[in-house]
């Protein structure tokens, strides 16, 4: 090569290199820019000019309601169980691919990741004479590594053309469940690599003149296990576009080009303004919070997420640096931006619920964390079940928030602990009773508790982590189209509460079989088994473990056909420590299971979750505990032993001179049990992690990482600046292995037995 | 001028310490770790989350493995208040959770009214919740 090379060659080679571009993949340029762009020229113009506040404020109003009503029709006419619960979202686009609005219940996570294949598509297809971007053209992308929450959803994008101009975008996605991956429903934990996770649709024009392409339609419908529900949605999500798209024209008609594409940019800047002003609010300084995970879903492993928040002024930064490696062959690791998605979601859920559901609200805060970790996996790893540190994404924010909110005069929100952070739900596939192939999860996800708050108990399964819009869907619905029983009624689950002055919103349980199939199954990706996952704050607790629990090698259909009253009542704890029905296999289990076999009339059972607790127990009222105890929340003994109260069982009369002094009597012997915090540390801090549990993340220093190879029990550590992925070996191996071990160790033992005899 | 940072804690910007809200007892400099000033016990998390399954049957009862996961438990030194409840992997250093600018927060105070009492922000989330499900209802034509 040449040392020198004159501006003209230098041109003629990047054209050379545009055009011969082997593969347009993910491009960093745009996944990694979560901020809105500068203005273009035009909107420069436009906002230069001016703009009339009333009209702005008018046509916002009628763009929402635009957005609201295809957001109605995806909701009312979508296939997708997703599209009934309202795990979807209606938008609309800036020119140049910024999200300015979005369906008032539409889910936020999506607000925060949609813009990322619009972009794709203006920069790549736009000028690319073999595919062109026209007005009637629509484009469809599932594939998260270009943008998206996770490849469940599937979008529908249109450009907007006026008088000749593209003047704005619209999208409609939903959640659709099933995308032809190694297990159904779309989420496989099993995904050993990104080609067990199914279709993987980059964005491409799937309409032409305001009309599916039947063509490419077959091939996307031969890709999944549900080719109706495949072709039915991307028919609903068509028509919603297109009539977001009518409405938008006649505001145009109305007001102008100038007013739409003015408001659209002004709400953008609008929003951002206002977050500085926020941030500018708060006290300068960092806090720090620790989240663990402990399953990779396949085995469980402690993964730690490592999260500084730091103001300074009007900049908010967020400093992931620390965080657990990504996993070559596990399907827990996500993008960047599918994670800044859920940190979006996290911080309109819980901080700033008032503030527009907008892209915007993200654009000022600066996020760093370390390639090839968890958080921020490469394109090859799997990230099938990403969800998992974005659900963490979610409630990330909970404690140092409110530590750094806590002292500022306005309060925008109420202070909450984190809701619980699981997606507790049954994901399910097979065969129906209709004979019709299918894959989905249960509408339960969106029955997470939510956080105790600082004046209050957090309300009982409340939402979904990541939207306060979805309901628990049509449970009806659920047992028509699927084999899926339910047993007993959706009781809270008793005494698993996230203790605290205030507790957390309790979970329910969910007790499942299947009947009429003849083949199902059911999976669940969940973590907090072993570590708890939703955390209290300001001293309280967090909810408390959770389990999966089975009973297999039974028919309960057969058992209640024998003996009507062989279970009493479908409770968990009564079941599994009472074991009423005899020659049953019941286990307790992890909360992550890949695809399993369930028998006709087998039992699987899990709960919703407990919100974190809130302050310290002993100041919890103790009416407060009566109320829980009338209402079979909790067990006396827990009445007694974490809330300290004296009272009568049976009447449920407080003895309040009795509490006083019993409650002043723990404090002293709190102030007797515990040690001066440098002392303490003297003891307790290890310089590396335990050698009995499989320990991914930093430790005592952010830079460096820790990982172990578990077929071998080999620790070991690297800088985090240059991470590299983690291999897990087969459960299953390892477990032949064990075995295996045992059995040449039994047959030695009887070998000596033998020769002695 | 006392700022409260959080339910249990606040800084006197006169004397730079960090005092407890309910007795006042002054945990340390407001430059330093607050932890510093605290009592601290590792406390098993069985004795928390109970085991509700028979731990004679099963391994996993609903109880946290005390292998993986303990509570340490920051007391108020004076009253005995539980001021943070902090789940870590055993042997894991305790988190400098809180470190503020006293200056920049001297400053930002210089024209702000003391807050003695914290005010409670509307739930606007559960708010939220709350329209969602009535709007479903009306949707689908049913309550839940
Ligand atoms: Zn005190």
């Amino acid at each position: 090569m040449h040392d020198k090379i004159s501006a003209e060659e230098q041109v003629l080679i990047d054209k050379f290199l545009a055009d011969n571009k082997l593969f347009l993949g993910p491009d960093p340029e745009i996944m990694r820019n979560h901020s809105i762009q500068p203005r273009s020229s035009v909107e420069d113009e436009i906002l230069k000019k001016g703009l009339d506040t009333h009209q702005v404020h008018h046509v916002r109003g009628l763009i929402n309601a635009a957005l609201s009503e295809a957001f109605s029709m995806v909701n009312q006419m979508g296939a997708a169980p997703g599209a009934k619960w309202g795990d979807l979202v209606t938008g609309i686009y800036t020119a140049q691919g910024d999200l300015a609005m979005i369906a008032p219940h539409g889910i936020i996570a999506f607000a925060a990741c949609c813009f990322y294949p619009i972009r794709f598509i203006i920069k790549n297809w736009i000028t690319d004479p073999t595919v062109g971007v026209k007005d009637g053209d629509g484009f469809i992308h599932n594939d998260a590594r270009y943008g998206g929450v996770h490849n469940t959803d599937q979008s529908m994008m249109m450009p907007l053309f006026y008088k000749g101009e593209l003047v704005c975008w619209l999208s409609s996605t939903i959640h659709e469940g099933e995308n032809g991956a190694c297990e159904p429903g779309g989420m496989p934990a099993a995904a050993e690599s990104k080609y067990d996770e199914g279709i993987k649709m980059s964005p491409f024009k799937v309409v032409e003149n305001f009309r599916l392409k039947r063509d490419l339609v077959t091939f996307l419908q031969n890709s999944v296990r549900d080719p109706k529900l495949q072709l039915e949605d991307m028919k609903v999500k068509l028509h919603a576009v297109m009539r977001l798209r009518e409405r938008i024209i006649a505001i145009l008609d109305q007001f102008g080009r100038d007013a739409l594409m003015g408001t659209l940019r002004l709400h953008l800047e609008d929003t951002e303004t206002e977050m500085r002003r926020r941030i500018r609010e708060m006290p300068d300084g960092t806090t720090r919070v620790l989240q663990f995970m402990d399953s990779s879903l396949r085995e469980n492993c402690l993964q730690k997420l490592s999260l500084a928040i730091t103001v300074k002024g009007e900049r908010l930064i967020m400093d992931f640096r620390g965080s657990a490696p990504q996993f070559m062959n596990r399907a827990v690791n996500t993008n960047i931006a599918s994670f800044k998605a859920a940190l979006c979601t996290g911080l309109l859920q819980n901080i700033w619920p008032d503030l527009p559901h907008t892209m915007a609200v993200l654009s000022p805060i600066e996020i760093i964390s370390d390639r090839n970790s968890i958080i921020d996996a490469e394109g090859e790893m799997p990230q099938a079940m990403s969800l998992m540190p974005m659900f963490k994404a979610c409630v990330a924010w909970t404690i140092p928030m409110n530590k750094l909110n806590y002292s500022v005069p306005t309060r925008y929100s109420a202070i909450i602990a984190s809701q619980y952070d699981q997606a507790a739900t049954f994901i399910y596939g097979g065969l129906t009773q209709h004979g019709d192939v299918t894959g989905n999860f249960c509408s339960d996800i969106n029955g997470n508790g939510q956080g105790a708050r600082s004046h209050a108990d957090g309300e009982h399964s409340v939402s979904p982590v990541f939207g306060f819009m979805c309901d628990s869907g049509e449970q009806e619905i659920n047992e028509e189209d699927t084999p899926i029983i339910r047993l007993g009624a959706q009781r809270l689950a008793k005494d698993r509460i996230g203790w605290g002055k205030y507790r957390g919103g309790m979970g329910y349980e969910q007790i499942a079989t299947a009947r009429g199939s003849g083949m199902w199954g059911f999976m669940t990706g969940c973590e907090g088994s072993k570590f708890p996952s939703a955390q209290g704050l300001f001293g309280g607790y967090s909810c408390p473990s959770y389990q999966l629990l089975k009973i297999k090698g039974i028919n309960i259909f057969e058992e209640l056909r024998k003996d009507p009253k062989v279970v009493e009542v479908f409770d968990i704890v009564e079941l599994m420590n009472k074991q009423p029905i005899k020659g049953g296999q019941y286990s307790s289990n992890d909360m992550g299971m890949t695809f399993e076999l369930c028998n006709e009339g087998e039992i699987y059972m899990i709960c919703q979750g407990s919100g974190g607790g809130y302050g310290d127990v002993l100041e919890r009222d103790p009416k407060l505990v009566m109320k829980d105890l009338a209402e079979d929340l909790m067990s006396h003994e827990n009445a007694r032993d974490i809330y300290k109260v004296v009272y009568d069982e049976k009447t449920l009369i407080v003895d309040e001179q009795a509490t006083a002094e019993l409650r002043a009597q723990t404090r002293l012997a709190r102030i007797q049990r515990g040690k001066p915090f440098e002392q303490f540390c003297i003891e307790w801090v290890k310089p590396e992690p335990p050698t009995n549990v499989p320990y991914f993340g930093s430790w005592n220093d952010n830079s460096v990482i820790w990982t172990v190879n578990p077929a071998i029990g080999l620790r070991s550590n690297m800088p985090a600046s240059a991470m590299s992925g983690v291999f897990m070996p087969n459960p299953k191996d390892l477990q032949i292995l064990q075995l295996q071990a045992q059995n040449e160790a039994l047959k030695a033992k009887l070998a000596a037995c033998e020769s002695k005899a | 001028m006392k700022v409260l940072i959080t339910e249990y804690l606040r800084i006197n910007l006169d004397t730079e310490q960090w005092e407890c809200r309910r007795c006042g007892h002054e945990h340390g400099s407001a430059r330093d770790n607050y932890k510093k000033g605290l009592l601290v016990y590792d406390r098993d998390p069985r004795e928390v989350h109970k085991p509700l399954l028979d731990p004679a049957k099963y391994e996993r009862t609903y109880s946290p493995d005390p292998n993986w996961c303990r509570i340490l438990e920051y007391y108020c030194a004076q009253c005995g208040t539980l001021v943070e409840a902090e789940y870590l992997p055993p042997g894991h250093p305790p988190l400098h959770d809180i470190e503020l600018d006293i200056d920049a927060l001297k400053l930002q105070w210089k024209d702000r009214q003391e807050v003695t009492e914290p005010p409670v922000g509307p739930d606007l989330a559960l708010e939220k919740v709350l329209n969602h499900r009535a709007l479903h209802a009306r949707t689908h034509g049913h309550q839940h």
